[in-house]
């Protein structure tokens, strides 16, 4: 149940905060750590798994911002409860710092031991909530510009540039005041979807998942009740039907595979009219996790086509479309496709007046790469990238064998394909005048979203 | 907060050297330390601060020491957690400042703020000064009596540091019967969590030595203190509930009620965001039902959503964790997650630990529904721009075919990667059809055509050098220039680097030369002659042998190099099935993610909650012998785990006695032929009793060792208590506590197999032997029965597990035993018992 030692290494190795709780294991662990990270196979691709064992001492670590957030044990102790309180001391520490990275950490580095002295006590966790830890820290943040964020969270692309979202809230610290003096009276509950989906050579769709959160921050004083209701034909669990059986998935309502709750979440009535209730602890947290494998509408379709053209030339045609209302448009979407491994060069074509995209061939790792900047990506529209091939060598076989998948990135604000949705958000504090800025934000991204060819 | 090393090893060039830095910020806190200005506090502050960005860089601060606790004398909090951060780094290494500390912070103690008492206390303990520990008594005995919750909670679990620094000064001051009446009464639930914590280290450390520290460990499984806990489940927060549902997971309930009850309570732990309380749980669920089949599967069935949906809503390494756990279930119980496959389709970002354990869950859950999708999907993956993940793909192609009864499309599948015309997809692939091969030689036909048709130029790994040549070896007779190609490969002998494959080459050229001799003559010639010259010892040797045995006679040479081949029907599993268990066992542990029973990699003081005996694991590690292989007409594989499918848990009650219906099947896994195997290595005595020319790699494990080993001095008869019982449960816990004493294999009269039609008879005569049974299964040929048995004077129990072969009609029995001295004596009972089986 207890971890020995805690401690944060930048990217290059440095140490940027260290705490031992237990003196259990010897020094050098952290430079043992990074070795071990850095040089997991010879050949340097394998990823290290989060978890390993040098010398009988356990690491673990996970990556935040590009920092490693390590703990080590020489007890045999539950993996997931270190990873989560690995990932929950990030958390906390985001909450106070308003932003995470190398620097707010060095500014802040006293805040940060002071929380780290409250969160574990000779390796038992004490508290990782926000709220309670309130109340016995003291040291104020020193707040970095925002103009230096890196985004840590699915969230945090409310900030990318988009002028109606208020995009300080996430970056705001949970005790800093406002410049202004006065705090604001606000709550964010962001519906995040993660959609997985995997089409066939044929553009059928062999796999679709969609994995999502409803993520809140709250600002408000007095930690009043809330109440969020959902849609009223929300239904949880698919009986004995088979997960994947499409056909018998038409019928109406939103179906959810699962769905887990944070733990200040009360289910009383969910039951009857799909509403929780909660009072809302400082610091941002899940609300509510759901997974959800009932048939819905891929916001983008993608057709793609390899052929061959002479003896050593090739054509690509990659076709996307976008299926969703004119009224929603796409932020940055990124397509990837791996090229054969013989192709020498690859020329681009763009479909004429196209505006605002980019093309690249990046040569060592044979990837054709094809960015769409946002403004191209109304809802309903599409557009076409050839790839002219040119091949080192002469090519026996079925090149769609050696080329592809097409996989693509993006994020669609506003947009959610479960149709999941919070109806009201209701907050009860007596006061007829009392009327805080409530935001819902919805925002659809693609996990691992592959056109097979 | 030891100086950090990789800071020294990469300094940044803003970094301060040192000494004058140092020297300046002594004179300037010796200033503010006598000041009353006001705003003296901030300016403090900041030198503070900087003081411990020193410290934290590694740079000596220890001399400002005396100014720091000076300057402390403030009610100012921030000024007093820096200065406590700061003595605590320094005081160890520093005795003569530690007495300075100890007088201040004592001091601090009485503060009238409870957080700066709490802060002080918390620091007080955690100095680690052994000849100090004297002053900590007083500060911790009030700190737990403290009216402030904050203050307790420190407290206690400054007793648990005290403990690890004095642990008889502890146990003198009497703190954990102080801690045990705080758990039972305190309102605040993290005082009560702490003193479950320290509790239960201390008591599991003093329980070697001390029989009242024994007695109160066991004391925290009672049943009122665990209902204690579960029905306040929800006051504590998330870490707490783990620590509550790891203690719950050792608790053994009364009855079936009990069990039904506590599932009840924490059924809704399965809902919490946290995968740490999720597991947790589960691996409550699952202990409890260990002993009820049916509950059992249910439990399966309702854990797998839970599960599924942490996989997908955490980070890549909470995912890993999870799916570590799913991974495990997975392999025990392959049907129940057969519809489930989908779930563990690789998605193309996800980092290649995942994709690893999902490609080994896909395997595990192959089967007739679901194997075309699958194999589909991992045919996909051969064209990963990852190549490891490509090869595993492949691999696990492979494996899927070998547990497969119908291979006619996987076949295909596999030749069509022959024509993809990548190296290592090529040699992978090969590696595959081989041991294909082996098992399905029906198949020879298509594979050979398509394998004659690689060019050996393009094969540079050794493995699947070797996997062809064997097949040009075995098949010499389909493949017209194997011949030829043979005698390519060994004109380059002193090219070939692998030991491996120039062995396999020797033996491909012996088979080649009795199928084909006149094309074959010249090829082995000059292999033998350049073998025999070989510098490595196993070709030379095996080289020499060859020559000499051609020398001698061809035809035997023949039938020893090219006996007429039996397919393999399994390949050996690389884990036995104890491990399996034990791991199961060590669930929501680092047991699961390396796949290995804690005792393997933790050193004994630190194995946690779970005890267990060393011996058991050790006698039955299996080497990681994959290509070996049991030749199993004799056995049915049968490899079904406590969950048994319904048509089987039907014969299974026909089977069973009826006083133990409940009990249907063994936690164990029976995997037969691992069990052998392991019978086959465990030891020189148990070796010689199962080489009865079944195995051939046994004959070369043997070696030396054929003679059997001489019959111990019959032993004093042993009486046995002919009313003897022993709960299901109880005999699972010791089944699976005690080592292995004894294996032995006896022969079953001709008489006695034909008395085992019907099984039930065997388990009324060894109840009359007064040997009984509490669980038995299984089908001809093959049946398993578990006996346990009890000295007639004291409760001493045997424990047997008994498999027997009525095709072959042997009887392999393992014995535990609690007076192992005796086991022999148990053995010759059981023996004796068993001969007069059908016997009239």
């Amino acid at each position: 149940m207890m971890i020995s030692q805690f401690f944060v290494l930048s990217q290059r190795g440095d140490n940027i905060v260290f705490r031992d709780y237990r003196a259990e294991v010897p020094k050098g662990s952290t430079e043992t750590f990074f070795r071990k990270v850095k040089f997991w196979k010879e050949d340097g691709n394998a990823e290290a798994p989060p978890i390993f064992n040098v010398d009988g001492v356990n690491y673990f670590h996970v990556k935040v911002v590009g920092l490693y957030f390590v703990a080590t044990t020489r007890v045999n102790v539950s993996p997931s409860l270190v990873l989560e309180l690995l990932q929950r001391i990030a958390r906390v520490i985001k909450d106070y710092l308003g932003v995470l990275n190398e620097d707010s950490f060095r500014k802040n580095f006293v805040l940060v031991y002071e929380l780290l002295d409250e969160v574990i006590d000779f390796g038992y966790v004490q508290t990782t909530s926000t709220e309670v830890l309130k109340s016995y820290v003291f040291n104020e943040p020193i707040v970095i510009a925002p103009a230096r964020l890196q985004p840590i969270d699915p969230a945090a692309i409310f900030t990318q540039g988009a002028k109606r979202m208020p995009g300080t809230a996430v970056t705001k610290s949970v005790v800093a005041n406002d410049p202004s003096g006065r705090r604001r009276e606000e709550i964010f509950v962001d519906i995040i979807e993660k959609i997985s989906v995997t089409f066939s050579s044929s553009g059928y769709i062999l796999t679709s998942e969609i994995d999502g959160t409803i993520q809140m921050k709250s600002y408000l004083s007095g930690n009043p009740e809330i109440r969020i209701a959902l849609n009223e034909d929300l239904n949880i669990g698919r009986g004995g039907r088979s997960v994947y059986d499409y056909r018998s998935s038409s019928g109406s309502g939103v179906i959810l595979d699962d769905c887990n709750f944070h733990e200040s979440v009360r289910l009383d009535s969910f039951d009857s009219d799909r509403t929780l209730s909660l009072v809302p602890p400082d610091g941002e947290f899940p609300v509510m996790n759901y997974r959800m494998t009932q048939e819905f509408k891929p916001p983008f379709h993608v057709n793609t086509l390899i052929e061959e053209a002479g003896r050593l030339k090739a054509e690509v045609i990659i076709k996307i479309r976008a299926e969703f209302p004119s009224d929603i448009i796409a932020n940055t979407i990124a397509v990837q496709m791996p090229l054969p491994n013989f192709t020498s060069r690859a020329s681009f074509e763009l479909e004429p007046g196209a505006a605002g995209q980019k093309t690249d061939f990046k040569e060592t790792s044979k990837m054709l790469e094809w960015n769409l900047k946002k403004a191209s990506i109304v809802g309903g529209a599409e557009h076409t990238l050839r790839a002219k091939l040119t091949f080192s060598q002469e090519f026996h076989g079925n090149i769609t064998k050696e080329a592809g998948p097409v996989s693509m990135t993006f994020t669609i604000p506003m947009y959610n394909v479960s149709k999941l949705q919070v109806k009201y958000l209701q907050i009860a504090k007596k006061s007829s005048s009392y009327n805080p800025y409530r935001w819902v934000r919805y925002v659809t991204q693609a996990n691992s979203y592959v056109a097979r060819i | 907060m030891p100086p950090p090393a990789a800071s020294s090893r990469y300094p940044s060039p803003s970094q301060p050297s040192g000494k004058s830095e140092v020297t300046d910020l002594k004179s300037q806190l010796r200033q503010l330390a006598g000041s009353r200005a006001p705003g003296v506090d901030d300016s403090k502050r900041d030198l503070f601060k900087k003081v411990i960005s020193y410290m934290t860089i590694g740079i000596d601060v220890s001399s400002v020491f005396g100014e720091m606790v000076m300057c402390s004398a403030t009610s100012d909090i921030v000024l007093k957690k820096m200065c406590y951060l700061y003595v605590g780094n320094y005081a160890k290494g520093n005795p003569d400042l530690s007495l300075l500390t100890i007088n201040f912070l004592q001091r601090d103690c009485k503060d009238e703020d409870p957080m700066i008492r709490g802060l002080a206390l918390r620091s007080l303990c955690s100095l680690r000064v052994p000849n100090l520990v004297e002053y900590l008594l007083g500060p911790l005995g009030s700190g737990l009596k403290d009216n402030n919750s904050y203050v307790r909670t420190i407290a206690v679990t400054g007793v648990l540091k005290l403990y690890h620094i004095s642990a008889s000064t502890c146990i003198d001051a009497e703190f954990p019967a102080t801690l045990k009446s705080l758990m039972l009464h305190d309102s605040d639930a993290q005082v009560v969590a702490n003193c479950l914590a320290a509790l239960q280290e201390i008591w599991s450390l003093e329980a070697s030595h001390s029989e009242e520290a024994c007695r109160e460990k066991e004391s925290l499984l009672s049943k009122p203190l665990i209902y204690y806990f579960l029905n306040r489940i929800k006051e504590f927060n998330e870490w707490a509930q783990c620590l509550i549902l790891e203690l719950a997971v050792k608790y053994v309930p009364s009855d079936s009620n009990d069990i039904f009850d506590i599932m009840n309570l924490l059924e809704d732990r399965l809902q919490h965001a946290n995968g740490a309380v999720v597991l947790a749980t589960v691996k409550v669920f699952l202990q409890l039902t260990l002993s009820m089949t049916d509950v059992h599967q249910q439990v399966y069935e309702r854990i797998k959503s839970p599960l599924l949906t942490l996989v997908s809503s955490g980070s890549p390494e909470q995912s890993y964790a999870i799916l570590s756990h799913l991974h495990l279930l997975v392999v025990r119980a392959p049907f129940i997650f057969a519809s489930d496959y989908k779930h563990f389709y690789c998605q193309y970002n996800e980092p290649s630990y995942v994709k690893k354990l999902k490609l080994e869950m896909l395997t595990a859950i192959a089967n007739e529904s679901n194997t075309y999708e699958i194999v589909t999907e991992l045919c996909e993956y051969a064209a990963n721009v990852d190549i490891e993940i490509a090869r595993e793909s492949i691999r696990a192609v492979g494996k899927i075919a070998l547990q497969q009864y119908d291979v006619n499309a996987i076949v295909d599948r596999l030749l069509q990667f022959l024509e993809m015309e990548k190296d290592y997809v090529t040699a992978e692939t090969l590696v595959l059809v081989k041991d294909l091969l082996r098992k399905h030689p029906q198949w020879s036909h298509d594979c050979i055509s398509v394998v004659g048709g690689i060019s050996s130029k393009n094969i540079q790994e050794p493995k699947a050098k070797a996997a062809l040549i064997w097949m040009l070896g075995e098949y010499a007779q389909d493949m017209s220039d194997a011949p030829y190609i043979l005698e390519n490969l060994i004109e380059n002998w002193e090219e070939e680097h692998s030991a491996e494959v120039r062995l396999h080459l020797l033996t491909a050229a012996m088979k080649c030369f009795f199928k084909r001799a006149p094309e074959t003559q010249k090829a082995l010639g000059i292999a033998l002659a350049a073998g025999i010259a070989d510098f490595h010892q196993d070709v030379h040797d095996r080289a020499l042998f060859y020559y000499r045995v051609l020398q001698y006679d061809v035809h035997v040479a023949e039938s020893v190099v090219s006996p007429p081949q039996q397919a393999v029907s399994a390949f050996a599993d690389t884990q036995s099935s104890e491990i399996k268990d034990r791991i199961f066992d060590e669930f929501n542990s680092l047991s699961v993610i390396y796949q290995k029973p804690s005792y393997m990699f933790t050193d004994k003081e630190h194995r946690g909650p779970f005890e267990f005996s060393e011996e058991l694991g050790s006698t039955s590690i299996t080497p990681e012998v994959s290509s070996d292989i049991v030749p199993a007409q004799q056995f049915e594989a049968n490899d079904k785990d406590l969950l048994l499918s319904t048509d089987e848990k039907d014969d299974n009650k026909g089977l069973s006695s009826n006083n133990c219906s409940a009990y249907t099947a063994p936690y164990e896994s029976s995997n037969i032929s691992s069990q052998m195997q392991e019978l086959a290595i465990s030891g020189p005595a148990a070796s010689a009793t199962t080489t009865q020319s079944s195995f051939d790699f046994d004959d070369l494990l043997g070696l030396g060792l054929s003679a059997a080993p001489a019959p111990t001095p019959s032993p004093p008869l042993l009486k046995l208590n002919p009313r003897a019982s022993l709960d299901p449960r109880a005999f699972q816990q010791k089944w699976r506590q005690l080592p292995i004493s004894l294996t032995q294999e006896y022969s079953v009269n001709p008489q006695g197999i034909a008395a085992l039609t019907v099984p039930q008879s065997l388990i009324k005569h060894m109840q009359s032997h007064s040997i009984h049974c509490i669980a038995s299964g299984g089908q001809s040929p093959n049946f398993k029965f578990f006996f346990f048995a009890q000295k007639e004077a004291e409760p001493s129990d045997y424990l047997t597990e008994c498999i027997i072969n009525s095709s072959s009609a042997k009887a392999q029995i393992k014995v535990k035993a609690d007076d192992q001295s005796t086991s022999q004596a148990f053995a010759t009972v059981f023996e004796t018992a068993l001969s007069k089986f059908g016997m009239p």
